[in-house]
């Protein structure tokens, strides 16, 4: 019940976490912006349209969007979200959610190619690109946590780095911080890897491979991109940060699990938008740069948990 | 970075309150059903497409996207595909070479979706009707249902002109 | 004709493999000697035990659909190559024969003569087309490399006869103990070093590259799939029983060459535009995934934590399994492409899904199967992997520790690359418009390459959802060569690694993902009611995107890899540009070439075989012609034996 709870709370909170660090930049910008439940009058319209298909699209390309969808959807399954007891379906620790991720990444760059269009293909090339790059500082970065945490099961690592108090206090564990938040910026296609609001085909990463998309497929993806960006949000905050989630079943734990992640969700877009606002987007081939500083940084992680021991 | 800090916190929201009124608009009429209408008083997705003007209502346009006009807190947005776009925003005359990419581009638009019109070019070739590189009004290639004279029109107008198309009701349409 | 003779003689071969397995698997094991057969080296000795059996049901996975897909390969080919598709018969089925025997080997002697002609069948095989200048070369850099590997096999075992006093490869594990250590690590340095270029782990990688895309799809299919993994069975045999216990640089070392094998393999995989070449380094990739885990097995081995050990070397074995199913259904899926649109070339195809609809999708399954998508089997083994990596911190020493560090990031990189590299390849190859006329033209193959295919697609699918079906007997394959199981715990629900610290479902992941699937779409179809579909064209900013030339290019998908990477590629760029004859600002024709070079080639092989040849010009020498000198040298050597002789 708990699980059912949680995971509708991860469907139907990603677009108001969008349309909050929308909002969040907005008045950054001095501007009033648009309302914080946009994202969702967005979405219903969408579903009310006729989607136009291009004639040299296979059924790929109308598969992908139910096969990304299906991909988060299952990964909302296994984060534990407001209680580590009950609140996650034990299918796989986060390297299966890493897995996840990337078989969405997967059709999305199939579906980028298929409608024969260099915009599309051009998407589809950077984006795997991206991908590709990000994977092994993920990979050391969880190499770092369970080096900590001694598992790798989410629920699990979350409860024993929530008995170490001095926990922040630990290079280690904010080294792999920094990676992870930098990998999520990749990941989910925010500046300064990639703007998520641009116009320009030259410019665009996630964008260009969904430029094909209208109805309700382009629902799919952009609901899609919302989860993606909440449990990306919702993992950095109960691992680095782990208190505030519930331990237990009871409802009085799951409520004080929700407050605790309305708080750290708020923190991080805050800090997202502030980032956003204040650098422009890195030039495409500066982008594995990037990365491999925040592979350098999760390096750095582990090895100071092996000097550190 | 302190600097940027400093302005964005000392800087208040600086929009014009309100919304902008009916005035400087024609209208050509269109039946939207009030589903749709309700819909698209929420959220409208706009496509801007320039058939050939002079960029003169190209930066009126982009006016709408600064704080001050502000044209997303009305849930309006402009995106880049017409496979995104329930709305097209059409300037210029249209020009020979531009007339079939418009055609196009009206077609790749998924149903519903409306035209407007901005400008004296577009409503019927402004100071460019009759040269030799000039197609015809934005009407004589895609059917038009809002037409926002002016030689630029203010913001203000095409801000009225798009809400106007949404809450047009079904009062015949004259093509 | 000729190819109905090749059905009936391989595919019975493969099925008997495949029982003389499965028997082995479930316990019966047998222990044969014949020395009448051969009066040297204590004659033939066969046996079969676990770890051999699960490399013969290895062998029968992989050869069986092979066989199957042959039967329609080999029937359009002209009358006069029948003579040709009969000798290809009787080369395949000598090659099963060496292969399985090869595994069930028990003595230098008898593992020698099998390998030996696992190497000639295979050589003549790939020569099948050859009257082409590229077959020929890869023919023959092929009989070198394999040559040269033999010859530090041999070299090795010879050292470890002469050390233990036997030529039994059993007797030299119960004594390998009180072998003088130096001796056992010229050894492992030796026969690793033949086997590694067996199995086509860089720097011993340049023949795959070359010999599979020059012989038949369904040859390149069987040695891709299957040749590779004896390098492999040779590997797990030195590392953990014939040998004794090594010291822990053994285990670096093969790790340290599987992550280069993986992350180069893949890079070179990710430029390629020839279909087969692209899988034959996907193979070089998938080899160093399979070393990973082979070497951190003898790293945790040299420390004595055998069920991580076991963990490790299970992880690899999997490994071994399922790439046999995936690059075998990629490899027939490559031989049906050939075969429909005549050309190799990705950059020359597209729109091959609405062409040939079920080999499309059954090539996209192998594709998710190689890019380790869940609920695929490839998954399910980089998952162990990176499990047995990630345990890697039991190990108490920090050099280690950073070792394997490096190696996590490796196979985290492979995966991704891996992942772009499909994309490429499919992508490319099926969607979109064909970039060509042959490809205009393509139709779809007969229905037994369908079904040999579907056949691998469906075991990928089933080891994928059920892994327990092959973890548990390769826990008994562990217990028999390690003396341990390893660190897994198998429940109705899935698979626990190490204790607590990693858990996986496959099977529900999978019937997670296909319910989630359908209800979203059944929810469409109960609520959304008209769903309106309107077919256009694609938006092209406007203008009429009917001509392929708009579509992405495999080259143009590879480019932001070329860039990041530039510095394994070196890439050679060169611009020439025609101007019109009457003015030098209007262009006639621009060449611009990109090439990229391997460094391994330029920096390793191309100076050895240059050395190579200027010594061997430097002895000709010797060779005068001269019949004096010939006398000459007659005598100082009659006089040099005879004062040694004394």
């Amino acid at each position: 019940m708990i699980l059912l709870v949680q995971w509708l709370l991860v469907v139907a909170g990603a677009p108001l976490l969008v349309g909050f660090i929308r909002k969040t930049k907005a008045r950054l910008q001095g501007r009033c912006g648009a309302n914080l439940w946009q994202p969702y009058r967005d979405l219903r319209k969408l579903f009310i349209k006729e989607v136009v298909i291009s004639e040299t699209t296979s059924w790929i390309f109308r598969f992908t969007p139910y096969v990304v969808i299906g991909a988060m959807l299952v990964a909302a399954l296994i984060v534990p979200v407001l209680t580590t007891a009950g609140g996650a379906l034990s299918l796989g620790n986060i390297v299966l959610l890493m897995y996840l991720f990337l078989l969405a990444t997967f059709f999305l760059a199939l579906a980028g190619l298929d409608a024969g269009s260099s915009f599309g293909g051009m998407g589809s090339s950077r984006e795997m690109a991206v991908a590709a790059l990000a994977e092994p500082t993920v990979m050391i970065a969880i190499f770092a946590i369970s080096l900590r945490a001694g598992t790798t099961g989410l629920s699990d690592m979350i409860n024993v780095l929530a008995g170490d108090r001095l926990l922040l206090l630990n290079p280690g564990h904010l080294l792999a911080f920094f990676s992870l938040f930098i990998v999520t910026l990749a990941e989910t296609g925010r500046l300064p890897v990639d703007n998520p609001s641009t116009h320009l085909e030259l410019t665009m990463i996630h964008e260009a491979m969904i430029l094909e998309y209208s109805g309700r497929y382009l629902a799919l993806i952009e609901w899609a991109s919302a989860i993606k960006l909440f449990l990306f949000f919702t993992l950095l905050g109960n691992i680095f940060i782990p208190w505030g989630i519930g331990r237990t079943e009871q409802p009085a734990a799951v409520l004080l699990g929700l407050v605790a992640l309305v708080v750290k969700l708020a923190a991080l877009g805050v800090s997202l938008a502030v980032l956003e606002t204040s650098v422009a987007k890195l030039r495409l081939f500066r982008v594995p740069a990037l990365l491999t500083g925040s592979f350098m940084l999760a390096l750095l992680a582990v090895i100071s948990f092996f000097f550190l021991r | 970075m302190k600097l940027l800090l400093r302005k964005v916190i000392g800087t208040a929201v600086v929009t014009e309150p309100g919304r902008p009124r009916d005035a400087d608009i024609e209208t050509l009429g269109h039946a939207l059903s009030e589903r749709v209408r309700k819909l698209y008083g929420r959220s409208l997705h706009i496509r801007e497409v320039d058939a050939g003007s002079c960029n003169g209502c190209e930066i009126e346009i982009g006016g709408l996207n600064s704080p001050y006009y502000d044209l997303e807190r009305f849930g309006l947005h402009f995106v880049a595909s017409p496979r995104h776009a329930d709305c097209l925003l059409v300037t210029g005359p249209v020009t020979r070479n531009m007339a079939d990419p418009l055609k196009r581009t009206y077609d790749a638009t998924p149903e519903p979706k409306f035209v407007v019109a901005v400008g004296d070019c577009a409503k019927d070739c402004g100071i460019f009707a009759g040269g030799y590189g000039v197609f015809g009004p934005v009407s004589s290639v895609v059917p038009v249902d809002v037409v926002v004279p002016g030689c630029p029109p203010a913001p203000r107008a095409i801000l009225a002109g798009i809400l106007k198309a949404v809450e047009l009701r079904a009062s015949g349409s004259v093509r | 004709m000729a190819n109905r003779i090749s059905l009936w003689l391989t595919v019975p071969l493969a099925v008997l493999v495949l029982v003389g397995g499965a028997a082995g698997l479930s316990g019966w094991s047998f222990d044969v000697v014949l020395p009448h057969v051969l009066p040297i080296g204590g004659g033939v000795a066969l046996g079969l035990d676990r770890l051999s059996a699960f490399f013969l049901v290895i062998i029968a996975a992989g050869v069986l659909p092979c066989a199957v897909f042959a039967f329609a390969y080999t029937r359009h080919q002209k009358p006069e190559r029948d003579g040709m598709t009969a000798a290809l018969a009787a080369g395949m089925s000598l090659f099963i024969v060496s292969m399985a025997c090869l595994v069930l080997a028990r003595n230098v002697l008898t593992f020698l003569v099998f390998w030996e002609a696992m190497s000639l069948a295979s050589y003549f095989l790939i020569m099948t087309e050859n009257d082409r200048s590229e077959t020929r070369r890869a023919g023959w850099l092929y009989a070198v490399m394999t040559h040269a590997g033999l010859a530090c096999i041999l070299l090795g075992f010879l050292t470890m006869a002469q050390s233990s006093g036997s030529l039994s490869m059993t007797a030299w594990a119960q004594a390998a103990a009180a072998i003088d250590p130096s001796k056992r690590n010229v050894a492992f340095v030796l026969v690793a070093a033949g086997f590694l270029s067996k199995a086509g782990a860089i720097p011993f990688h340049i023949w795959l590259p070359r010999a599979h895309p020059a012989a038949p799809s369904h040859i390149s299919a069987v040695m891709s799939a299957v040749m590779i993994k004896l390098g492999v069975y040779g590997l797990v045999r030195i590392g953990f029983e014939w040998l004794g216990v090594g010291p822990r640089w053994w285990g670096v070392l093969i790790l340290l060459i599987g992550a280069v094998s993986a992350v180069a393999g893949v890079l070179y995989a990710i430029i390629d535009s020839d279909l087969k070449r692209l899988l034959a380094y996907s193979t070089v990739e998938n080899v160093g995934v399979i070393l990973l885990g082979i070497g951190a097995g003898l790293i945790f081995h040299s420390y004595d934590l055998d069920s991580l050990a076991a963990l490790s070397v299970a992880a690899a074995l999997l490994h071994c399994l399922n790439h046999t199913i995936f690059k075998a259904l990629l490899f027939l899926g490559a031989g049906a492409i050939v075969h429909a649109t005549g050309t190799r070339n990705i950059e020359e195809m597209g729109g091959l899904l609405r062409r040939m609809p079920q080999t499309g999708a059954l090539f996209l399954i192998g594709s998710l199967a190689i890019s380790a998508m869940p609920p695929l089997n490839g998954f399910v083994s980089e998952w162990l992997t990176f499990q047995a990596l990630l345990l890697s911190f039991r190990v108490p020493e920090q050099f280690v520790n950073l070792v394997f560090a490096i190696a996590i990031a490796a196979l985290a990189l492979t995966a991704g690359l891996a992942a772009a590299c499909f994309v490429r390849a499919f992508g490319i190859t099926f969607l979109a418009m064909p970039r060509s006329e042959c490809v205009k033209q393509a139709h779809e193959v007969p229905w037994t390459m369908r079904l040999s295919m579907g056949v691998l697609a469906v075991l990928a699918a089933v080891l994928g959802i059920a892994p327990v079906v092959a973890l548990r007997p390769l826990g008994y394959v562990t217990a028999q060569l390690l003396g341990e199981q390893p660190d897994l715990a198998f429940s109705l629900s899935g698979v626990v690694a190490g204790g607590s610290f990693a858990a996986i479902a496959p099977g529900w992941v999978g019937l997670t993902l296909a319910v989630v699937i359908f209800a979203v779409w059944l929810g469409f179809r109960l609520t959304g009611g008209s769903l309106r579909k309107r077919y256009y064209d694609t938006w092209g900013c406007g203008r009429a995107v009917h001509s392929p030339n708009l579509e992405y290019t495999a080259a143009a998908f590879a480019n932001p890899f070329k860039r990041v990477f530039a510095f394994l590629y070196r890439p050679v760029t060169a611009i020439e540009i025609w101007p019109h004859g009457e003015s030098r600002l209007f262009v006639k024709t621009i060449k611009y070439r990109h090439e990229s070079r391997s460094i391994i080639e330029e920096g390793i092989y191309a100076p050895l075989a240059a050395a190579i040849r200027r010594t061997s010009a430097r002895i000709r020498a010797v060779q005068s012609g001269n019949v004096h000198s010939y006398l000459l040298y007659m005598f100082l050597v009659l006089v040099v034996l005879l004062l040694v002789a004394k």
